[in-house]
């Protein structure tokens, strides 16, 4: 698989703070990566250092299997840090050229990434005069100018209303349906959960996980159940091998599962005990859950 | 380089107030240019021709134009200041950085832009001071007209050295006014310089020092032409003789600085996390 970006024990000190501690990593094309943290955990930094705006400790990153430097290889990527930074006294078309001066793309482009995030309307209006949504579009708009190989976006989701961060989630999906390859950094678990395939958890600098999504969350998950006969589901299920734990929270029993099984054969099995259950729902542990086992593990 | 400059033009052009500014420091000296050297009627009692003074003549001209038009450089180095700390306040430096343009092209379109000003400042003075030397100068041999035309050389350098200057309290403060305020403190600074050295030294070697730092060194390139033109008013007073000249070391310091300036710029911002 063809290797886009690949980060080698990279360290970034601020005085006595480490934010980025001996962190390795590597993107192949094609998929969606998450880059997933609490505040403060590392993420922009280390997104700053492989796009040349921060100064790295030690360590190193190479683009495209190091093939160009690091000034020709950000030409090819698209990105987008924090806030949607433009020139407020320029409209968003204007804007847009400049970027397209800087990458050395054509000015056709403008118009038909402008439709894509569904600004074209708008292409005259001044950057000032955009609300915060548009600002985030725009910014996007900008990063696709090029076709990059790699759209890099740090919390493009901060600070919108639901429909914006519905607008933005559904561009990104449109876009990795498209091919592009995406590192999207967020502290927003079910995004990440939502749009990316794979995902590198980072603590306080460190890594804690790096892999697929579906294999983080590699439970098999477990049953929310309710029944008039408690007691004798509780002892049933304490006693049974097949689930690890039992959970009760007033009538609701939680049992996790140790082995695969579906919700069918659980009702069966129940009918055959004579025991019937007035709830039954089968869950999987959300990437949320995983996530704070995972950092509170350390 | 084209496109380094194309690309600040335009952050230039399309900023409202760098346009005007840019617009006035390139009209004002010659809009006065043009005033000075026409005919003032002051309603009938006298009339005023600073064109019978002698100081429209070639080859002396050259020298009084470009001290008075270098004046008007503070107009310019309004937009250099504001050019580096609206980068910095919108942060669209660091956009710039992301978007692929390497630390040192960020410089140098600046310093692009500031050559080009600076190179259209001087041809904009040099060719309205021959249109107005031809006209009021009583020499008119080629030989007279081009004598001393090294003083445009040294507007140019002048106008290169001051703004580098600029951009690198720019970098340095990130914020225009403070820049602003920067240049005044080196002002004080350099009199401080000489004050110090005039006490240890003497007055002698104090000026020589003095002359070698930045604000002096710029402003030495072109001397004060008033005390010249009384001179050819009166060549037999030999007591107030001075050596107007520009000279090759003269403008070497300059370009020396200029080079230590965009340089530090350049490091200054190859060291900072943006």
């Amino acid at each position: 698989m063809e290797t886009i970006l690949t980060i080698t024990n990279l360290t970034k000190k601020f005085g006595y703070l480490t934010a980025v501690k001996d962190l390795s990593f590597t993107i192949h094309k094609g998929n969606v990566y998450g880059i997933l943290g609490p505040n403060g955990s590392g993420k922009s930094t280390t997104l700053g250092i492989v796009l040349n705006v921060v100064n790295k400790t030690s360590g190193d990153f190479s683009w495209f299997e190091g093939q160009t430097t690091t000034h020709d290889a950000l030409k090819k990527v698209g990105a987008i840090i924090e806030n949607p930074n433009f020139y407020p006294y320029m409209t968003a078309y204007e804007n847009l050229k400049l970027v397209c001066k800087i990458k050395g793309v054509d000015y056709s482009k403008i118009d038909e990434k402008l439709e894509i995030v569904g600004l074209l309307d708008r292409k005259n209006s001044k950057f000032n005069n955009f609300s915060l949504g548009m600002k985030q579009r725009l910014a996007i708009a900008s990063a696709l100018l090029n076709d990059p190989e790699i759209l890099i976006l740090d919390e493009p989701t901060n600070g919108l209303d639901p429909q914006g961060i519905h607008q933005i989630r559904s561009l990104i999906k449109q876009i990795a349906s498209e091919g592009t390859t995406i590192l999207l950094a967020s502290h927003l678990l079910d995004e990440v959960e939502k749009v990316c395939s794979h995902v590198v958890v980072l603590r306080k600098g460190e890594k804690l996980y790096s892999g697929r999504v579906d294999e983080m969350i590699s439970s098999h998950g477990f049953f929310e159940l309710k029944s008039i006969q408690h007691d004798t589901l509780l002892s049933y299920l304490q006693n049974n091998p097949d689930f690890l734990s039992v959970k009760v929270e007033g009538e609701l029993i939680t049992a996790f599962l140790n082995q695969p099984m579906d919700a069918s054969t659980f009702n069966t099995l129940m009918f055959e005990k004579d025991i019937t259950l007035s709830h039954l729902v089968k869950r999987k542990e959300s990437l949320e859950e995983q996530f704070l086992k995972l950092t509170d593990n350390n | 380089m084209l496109r380094l400059v194309n690309l600040e033009l335009q952050k230039l052009l399309l900023n409202r107030t760098s346009k005007i500014l840019i617009f006035i420091s390139f009209i004002l000296p010659f809009t006065v240019l043009i005033l000075s050297s026409i005919k003032i009627n002051f309603f009938g009692f006298f009339t005023l021709e600073l064109g019978e003074l002698g100081i429209f003549n070639f080859p002396i001209i050259w020298h009084i134009t470009t001290f008075f038009a270098s004046y008007f450089k503070l107009f310019f180095a309004i937009v250099v200041v504001s050019m580096i700390g609206n980068e910095y306040s919108n942060k669209t430096i660091k956009q710039n950085l992301i978007d692929g343009l390497s630390k040192k092209e960020f410089i140098l379109s600046k310093f692009y832009t500031i050559v080009l000003f600076s190179l259209f400042a001087t041809v904009l003075i040099g060719v309205a001071s021959f249109l107005i030397g031809l006209y009021y100068s009583s020499y008119t041999e080629a030989s007279i007209i081009f004598r001393e035309t090294e003083f445009l050389l040294a507007y140019f350098v002048k106008l290169v050295g001051f703004f580098s200057l600029c951009l690198f309290f720019g970098m340095l403060v990130k914020r225009s006014a403070f820049a602003l305020a920067f240049l005044f403190l080196l002002y004080i600074f350099e009199w401080i310089v000489f004050g110090v050295a005039t006490k240890t030294f003497n007055l002698e070697t104090a000026w020589k020092i003095k002359n070698f730092l930045p604000l002096e060194s710029m402003y030495n390139l072109i001397n004060q032409p008033f005390q010249r033109v009384v001179m050819t008013k009166y060549p037999e007073n030999i007591d107030i003789a001075y050596d107007y000249g520009v000279y090759w070391y003269e403008l070497l310091i300059v370009l020396g600085w200029t080079a230590i300036f965009i340089f530090l710029s350049y490091r200054l911002l190859k060291q900072r996390d943006l």
